[in-house]
C-alpha cells in the first residue's frame, strides 16, 4: 500500500508531457529584471545603482531582516535601471535591471562541478552560508531557508522531510533535477541532517515517479537513516501538512508548523541549491523551470537565470501557439495568471503553463446543488460551500469561527464543483478580510 | 503580443469534467431499467403518466420562471426532468392525467421555486407532489391497477391492494400473518416486479441496477440508501422475531413499499440530503425508523414518503451539528 494522506484530495490529469526531456539550459538572457522581493517576509534593500558594474554572484539587495534574503546578480552586467515591475502575483514590485555583459566569460561558463560528499562546515556555518547565499523555499512557497533551520529552544526535531511530491500537473522540474542530480541531492540532506542534528530523513516521491524512486533507492541501499517513500498520486500531497501527515502520520496543529510535530519540510530544489551553496559556494542564481502546455511545439525542462522574462522562455519553445488565451506562472491547481510576458522568472517560478483557448475560460457558476463534493475533497477539513456563503454575505466572524483561516488554497474545491462555483475566490476574498479585522482587533 | 488579450483569473486554472447537467443525466440514466420494467408490468399507461409528469414539470418550471419571476430558465439542467420522472414513478399508472398535472405544480411550483429554486429547496419536490396527491385524493392515489397481465387500457384494468396495503387491513381485521401471507405474491415475484403498486416501485432488481450504477457514476454514495434499508430490515426484524404472527417479515418490508425506489432515488437528492457522510447516516437512520413507525403504527400501510419528508427539514441541523472533523484539530467536530 502506498502511503497519502487520508482526508481529502483530488487526482486530476497528470499532463506530464515534460517528464523525460533532460534539463537544458537556456540561452543566455539579453537583460534581467530582479525583483527584490522574491521571498516571503521582509523585502531586500538594493545596495547597488544605475550604471554600476556587477559581477555574477555578486550581492545587490542585502537582507531586510531576519526573515528575508539576500539578492544576487544572476550574470555580470551593467546595472541600467532600478525600477518598478508587475511580478508573477499582479503586483508592481521594485526591481534591478541587469543588462548583460555578452563578452564576460564568466556569464558563458558552464561550470560542472564535481560531486564533493565531504561536509567540512559546521552546523553555524552551514546555517550561515544558507543565508548568505539567498537560499529560499523553490516549491513555490519561497520562504527564507535559514529560518526554518533555526531551531528555537525547546522544539524538539527527530525527522527532516525532503519534499519531491511534485503534486502539480505538468510540473516536471523537481522530477527531472531528481533524476539529473540525486547524488548532489543526497549529499545536500546530509547537510542538512547534519545543520539540524537529526539522524533520520524521508525523501517523499509521488508514485508517478518511479524512476525517481529507483534511483534514490538504489544510491541508498548502503546509506542510513535516509529512506526513500512512494506515494499514491494525490493532489495536494506537496503540501507541507499533508506531506507530514502521509509520511509520518502525525497531523500538524490548526495554526501550526511542522516543528510543532518535531519535523522540518524542504523541497528537492532547495536542498540542491543548499549543496550549491555549502559545497560549491554557489549563490542562488538559476533554477529548473518547466515551460509546457498541450499546444506547444517542444515543451521543455530549462535551467534559467533569475530574473529572465518569460518571453524568452516561450520563445524557446516555439513561440505562443495560436489561441493561446492564458500563461500561468505555476502549476494549473495554484499558479497565477500572468497579464502579460514581460514578467521575470523568480526563485518562486517552477514552472510556466500556456493554456489555450478551450481549456482557458471557466463554466458559467450555477447553484449550489449540495452534492458535498467540495466537503469531501477539502483536505483540511473545511466546508467550502459554507464558507463561500459566509464570505459572499460578510459573515466574517462566522467565516473565522468555521476555521476559514486554516485554509491551504490548493483549489481542489473549485476544481470538483460540478456547478462551477467560484469556492476559492470567495474564500480566498473572505480569508483577507478575516486577517484584516483580526490584526485591528489585535 | 498580438491578438486578443491574455485571461487573468485566480486559480485553479483546470475544472473536473463533472458538471450538474452530467449528474442530473446520469441519474436519468439509472431510471431507464425502471422505466423499462414499467413499461413491461402496465404498457402505455405507465408512458403516458411519465410522459405527462414529465412535460408538466418542465412547462410549469418555464412558465413561472419565464412570466412570474422573470428569472433566467433553467429547464435545460435536468432537474425539472428528474423531478418529473420521479413524481410519476411515485404514483398508481392509473392515476388521471389532471391529477398528475397538480402534482407536477405542485412539486415545481411549491416545493422548489416558491423556495428559490434549484438547490434552496428544502423538501424533496417529486414527494411534496407525491404526497400533495395522497392526502387530496386518497381513493385514486390507491387504486393499484395489478400486474396480472399487460393492461393496455384504463378500463380493463384490474385494481389489487399492494402488499403493505394487504398486511395492514389484514392485521386491522385480526387476520394473522400466516393467514395473510396466502394473498401476498412472493418475494421474488417482488424482486422481478410482478406486484401491485406505483409506477416506479415494481421491481427492486431494476431498481438496485440503477442504484449501484449512481454508485459507481459517484452520483451518490451508498451511506444513504444501504442505511435506510438496514434500518429498516433491523428494525422490522426485531418486531417480526417478537411476534412473527403479527408483524411482516423484513425481507417483505425491504421489498415493498418503495422502500427501494426511495432508498435509491428519492433520500439521495442531493439538494435534500445532507452534505457530510456522518450526516447521511444519520438522516438515513432517521428515514428508516419513521417509516417502520408509519408502517407498523400509523394510518398508511407505506412511509418511506413521509419519513424522507421529515428528515428533509433536519437536514439543515444535521449539516450543522455534523461537521467534517478539521485539519490539525485535536477534538472531534466543533458543536455550535
Amino acid at each position: 500500500m502506498l502511503r497519502t494522506f487520508p482526508k481529502g484530495g483530488i487526482h486530476p490529469p497528470e499532463n506530464k508531457l515534460t517528464s523525460s526531456k533532460p534539463i537544458k539550459r537556456l540561452p543566455l538572457p539579453k537583460v534581467v529584471y530582479v525583483p527584490i522581493s522574491q521571498h516571503i517576509g521582509i523585502p531586500a534593500e538594493i545596495i547597488v545603482d544605475r550604471k554600476d558594474k556587477v559581477e555574477i554572484g555578486q550581492v545587490i539587495a542585502k537582507s531586510g531582516g531576519f526573515v528575508s534574503s539576500n539578492i544576487h546578480a544572476p550574470v555580470a552586467g551593467t546595472v541600467t535601471k532600478l525600477d518598478k515591475i508587475v511580478d508573477t502575483r499582479g503586483y508592481k514590485k521594485q526591481c534591478i535591471v541587469i543588462r548583460t555583459d555578452a563578452k564576460n566569460e564568466s556569464n558563458l561558463e558552464e561550470i560542472e562541478y564535481p560531486l564533493r560528499k565531504e561536509i567540512e562546515l559546521e552546523p553555524e556555518e552551514i546555517l550561515q552560508r544558507i543565508s548568505d547565499y539567498g537560499i529560499v523555499g523553490l516549491g513555490g512557497a519561497t520562504f527564507p531557508s535559514h529560518v526554518k533551520l533555526q531551531i528555537k529552544e525547546g522544539k524538539k526535531l527527530d525527522c527532516l522531510i525532503i519534499n519531491g511530491v511534485e503534486c502539480e500537473p505538468y510540473l516536471t522540474a523537481d522530477h527531472r533535477l531528481m533524476l539529473e542530480h540525486s547524488e548532489e541531492i543526497l549529499v545536500g540532506i546530509r547537510i542538512l541532517m547534519h545543520a539540524l542534528h537529526v539522524d533520520r530523513a524521508i525523501i517523499g516521491i509521488e508514485n508517478n515517479k518511479r524512476d525517481a524512486i529507483d534511483l534514490f533507492k538504489k544510491l541508498t541501499t548502503n546509506e542510513s537513516g535516509i529512506q526513500i517513500a512512494a506515494l499514491k498520486v494525490k493532489y495536494p500531497q506537496g503540501g507541507e501538512k499533508q506531506l507530514v501527515r502521509a509520511l509520518l502520520k502525525r497531523e500538524v496543529p490548526k495554526n501550526g508548523l511542522p516543528l510543532d510535530v518535531g519535523v522540518v519540510v524542504h523541497n528537492v530544489g532547495t536542498v540542491y541549491a543548499i549543496y550549491q551553496a555549502v559545497q560549491h559556494n554557489r549563490p542562488l542564481l538559476e533554477r529548473v523551470v518547466t515551460v509546457t502546455g498541450k499546444k506547444l511545439d517542444q515543451p521543455s525542462n530549462f535551467w534559467v537565470k533569475i530574473g529572465t522574462p518569460i518571453s524568452d522562455l516561450i520563445d524557446a519553445v516555439g513561440g505562443v501557439p495560436e489561441n493561446t488565451r492564458k500563461i500561468v506562472s505555476g502549476g494549473p491547481m495554484m499558479g497565477m495568471a500572468l497579464k502579460n510576458m514581460d514578467v521575470p522568472v523568480t526563485k518562486g517560478t517552477s514552472g510556466i503553463l500556456v493554456i489555450s483557448e478551450d481549456e482557458a475560460s471557466r463554466g458559467a457558476p450555477k447553484n449550489c446543488i449540495r452534492c458535498g463534493e467540495c466537503v469531501d475533497v477539502c483536505p483540511m477539513g473545511l466546508e467550502p460551500h459554507l464558507l463561500m456563503n459566509l464570505s459572499e454575505k460578510g459573515m466574517y466572524e462566522k467565516a473565522s469561527q468555521e476555521d476559514i483561516l486554516t485554509c491551504i488554497e490548493c483549489g481542489s474545491c473549485s476544481y470538483v464543483c460540478p456547478s462551477h462555483r467560484p469556492l476559492l475566490d470567495y474564500i480566498r476574498f473572505g480569508k483577507s478580510i478575516v486577517k484584516q479585522l483580526e490584526t485591528k482587533s489585535a | 503580443m498580438s491578438g486578443q488579450p491574455f485571461i487573468v483569473s485566480a486559480s485553479p486554472h483546470v475544472h473536473s469534467e463533472r458538471t450538474s447537467e452530467k449528474l442530473m443525466y446520469d441519474v436519468v440514466i439509472a431510471l431507464i431499467p425502471v422505466f423499462l420494467v414499467s413499461l413491461y408490468v402496465f404498457g402505455i399507461n405507465a408512458f403516458i403518466a411519465t410522459a405527462a409528469a414529465v412535460v408538466s414539470c418542465i412547462l410549469f418550471e418555464y412558465l413561472i420562471q419565464r412570466y412570474i419571476l422573470k428569472s433566467s430558465v433553467t429547464i435545460g439542467d435536468g432537474s425539472a426532468l428528474i423531478t418529473g420522472i420521479l413524481l410519476a414513478f411515485n404514483l398508481p399508472a392509473g392515476i388521471p392525467i389532471w391529477m398528475i398535472v397538480i402534482g407536477s405544480l405542485v412539486a415545481i411550483g411549491v416545493a422548489k421555486l416558491s423556495f428559490g429554486g434549484l438547490g434552496y429547496n428544502i423538501f424533496n419536490p417529486a414527494l411534496v407532489g407525491r404526497v400533495f396527491l395522497l392526502v387530496s385524493f386518497p381513493v385514486e392515489m390507491t387504486l393499484w391497477p395489478t400486474a396480472v397481465e399487460n393492461n393496455t387500457t384504463l378500463v380493463d384494468a384490474v385494481t389489487g391492494a399492494t402488499t403493505l396495503g394487504l398486511i395492514k387491513e389484514g392485521v386491522q381485521f385480526g387476520q394473522t400473518m400466516s393467514e395473510i401471507s396466502a394473498q401476498l405474491p412472493s418475494a421474488m415475484d417482488m424482486f422481478y416486479g410482478i406486484t401491485a403498486g406505483s409506477i416506479g416501485e415494481m421491481s427492486a432488481l431494476a431498481l438496485l441496477v440503477g442504484g449501484v450504477f449512481l454508485i459507481v457514476r459517484k452520483v451518490i454514495s451508498w451511506h444513504i440508501p444501504v442505511t435506510v434499508l438496514v434500518t429498516i430490515a433491523i428494525m422490522t426484524g426485531i418486531f417480526w422475531l417478537i411476534d412473527p404472527e403479527q408483524y411482516a417479515s423484513p425481507l417483505i418490508h425491504v421489498l415493498s413499499g418503495g422502500a427501494i425506489l426511495g432508498a435509491f432515488f428519492m433520500a439521495t437528492d442531493l439538494v435534500t440530503s445532507p452534505v457530510t457522510k456522518k450526516g447521511m447516516v444519520v438522516f438515513a437512520i432517521g428515514i428508516g425508523v419513521i417509516t417502520v413507525v408509519i408502517r407498523l403504527w400509523g394510518a398508511y400501510p407505506e412511509g418511506i414518503s413521509f419519513a424522507i419528508l421529515i428528515m428533509n427539514a433536519f437536514v439543515p441541523l444535521i449539516n450543522s451539528y455534523f461537521k467534517p472533523r478539521r485539519f490539525g484539530s485535536k477534538i472531534k467536530a466543533k458543536i455550535i
